[in-house]
């Protein structure tokens, strides 16, 4: 598969006044086309902040962003960007909030609404598009956004821990949802999550983040077959997975104790 | 051993004597129906204006310095149809009306355009405290002297006190921006200016709202305090007028006239946050 993004010795490094932080070590890192690809790791390890460089919000220290090839380091609007609150605005109804990328993009409103209106009763928001967000539930709220990611008609669209606040029963339902969109756009998704199961049962692909500074440690490719059922969960493969990334995840945690 | 502990802390719950409390109820209070309480209301008005006029005629209050209903009642009548009312009236609804346009105008962009540079927010900020600190009616004077003893002085007066509540109410509302929508709405790809038009314009908008209602009493403070000062028409100064020749009725009727206008206002001022505040949905 051709390479989507790649990272190209990617540093992240925060100058204060009086010392330097290192948020991320110059790392490399590429995502295939239409990859599900998950970033897992404790706080600290830099995910958001390679998150705000792929979406061009920061400038890396050093290193280059490409994405088709090109160079698109500090480039803003080239890929999708979910940020974890859904910051739906509280003055628009659900229907117009999706259609934020495209009106900002230019698009005429009429023909942004004709394109978002089905798509939202197809995913879930049907009789829900002319209400405001105030009215709607956590789990509603994030598909809004979702949505809105979708609309805006990026190849690669980046997921910051999308579910991290909603109950356990509704994330689960959140991610079949977000299997059949991403079966459905042949999008390349990156992924950021806290929760080594939710990133195995979504992603092909996991890179697990160490941290100071924020790098990465090893990127496990996941074999199984998809369409994955919940209870792939139980099988010794997966099991054999998370054992891997939970002891990636609580080494360093023993090293600082020592 | 748990066990037996648990078991003895219950019985102390269950063999603890009750204390002896009074017995209490939940105040409830009666809403009376809506004659009622308009009945109270009107009687507490008639008994108000009943005893002043009373105790004006028994002489138990100089009539000369309180005046009485019956005269300003009479006043009120001449008021309206031997001298000119409604030009006094209009003059200072005029000169209100327009210090709260302008100076509710002016503040709220002033506060908006904060958000366009941190740098230039820096460097005027001390100058709005500043300003703010001042008491803009010791300034009135002066001013009356730069804008005339015309209708422009007093709407300057007006909107030197209005502009800087705006001012700063409405940059409240950019520094409690969210800077997440920012970067929202830049990774879509947008420009400064679509994120100032589409989020922080409607963000701020209750702000700029909130402050309407104070705004409309502080412009009527300023454009009769200009008309105390200097000034050929407007109520402001048919009260000063009135309490020189000691016209003590008259000054009665400007001050119910004055109230009746602000009430007018305030009604103004309502409706026109209600028509706002279907846009913002907060």
């Amino acid at each position: 598969m051709p390479v989507k993004v790649h990272l190209d010795q990617v540093g992240v490094a925060f100058t204060t006044a009086n010392s330097t932080f290192r948020a991320v070590a110059p790392l490399d890192l590429s995502i295939e086309t239409g990859r599900f690809v998950s970033l897992v790791g404790p706080s600290g390890c830099g995910k958001s902040t390679l998150f705000n460089v792929i979406a061009g919000l920061l400038q890396p220290t050093e290193g280059r962003i490409l994405i088709d090839g090109e160079d698109a380091t500090g480039a803003i609007g080239r890929v999708g960007y979910m940020l974890q609150k859904d910051l739906l605005l509280p003055w628009r109804t659900v229907l117009d909030n999706v259609i934020l990328g495209m009106e900002i993009q230019g698009k005429p409103l009429r023909e942004a609404r004709e394109r978002a209106l089905p798509l939202l009763q197809r995913y879930g928001l049907a009789g829900f598009e002319h209400l405001y967000p105030n009215s709607l539930s956590g789990g509603m709220r994030q598909r809004a956004a979702l949505l809105r990611t979708l609309l805006f008609d990026t190849d690669v669209i980046l997921l910051d821990e999308p579910f991290g606040a909603l109950d356990a029963q509704t994330k689960a339902q959140m991610q079949e949802w977000l299997m059949q969109l991403w079966s459905d756009f042949h999008k390349t998704v990156v992924f950021v999550t806290h929760d080594v199961e939710e990133a195995i049962y979504l992603s092909d692909v996991i890179h697990v983040m160490g941290t100071r500074p924020g790098r990465i440690l090893e990127s496990i490719t996941i074999p199984l077959q998809r369409p994955r059922a919940r209870s792939v969960s139980l099988t010794p493969e997966f099991i054999t997975i998370k054992e891997r990334c939970l002891a990636l995840l609580t080494v360093p945690a023993m090293q600082e104790a020592a | 051993m748990a066990l037996q502990e648990t078991q003895r802390a219950s019985d102390v719950v269950a063999t603890a004597p009750a204390p002896n409390r009074p017995m209490r109820r939940l105040p409830v209070q009666k809403d009376w129906p809506t004659w009622a309480i308009l009945t109270a209301q009107v009687g507490i008005l008639v008994g108000i204006v009943g005893l002043w006029e009373l105790a004006a005629r028994t002489g138990f209050i100089d009539a000369f310095f309180w005046s009485q209903p019956s005269a300003i009642a009479e006043t009120t009548r001449k008021f309206f149809t031997e001298g000119d009312a409604w030009t006094d009236i209009s003059f200072t609804f005029r000169s209100t009306i327009l210090g709260f346009l302008i100076g509710t105008t002016l503040g709220s962009l002033l506060g908006l355009s904060f958000w366009w540079s941190r740098n230039y927010a820096a460097i005027i900020q001390p100058y709005v405290i500043c300003f703010e600190s001042i008491p803009k009616l010791a300034l009135a004077p002066l001013i009356i002297l730069m804008f005339g003893l015309g209708l422009t002085s007093k709407v300057a007066i007006a909107t030197a006190l209005t502009v800087v509540v705006s001012t700063l109410t409405t940059y409240a509302g950019v520094k409690a921006l969210d800077p997440d929508g920012e970067k929202l709405f830049y990774s879509l790809g947008a420009s400064r200016w679509q994120v100032f038009r589409k989020l922080v314009v409607p963000f701020c908008l209750p702000w700029i709202i909130s402050v309407l209602r104070v705004n409309i009493g502080l412009a009527l403070t300023g454009a009769i305090v200009g008309e105390f000062i200097a000034s050929q028409h407007g109520l402001g100064r048919a009260i000063l007028y009135a309490g020189q020749t000691y016209d003590i009725a008259l000054v009665w009727v400007a001050v119910f006239v004055l109230s009746t206008l602000a009430v007018i206002m305030y009604a103004i001022v309502s409706w026109l946050e209600g028509v706002l505040r279907k846009g913002t949905r907060q």
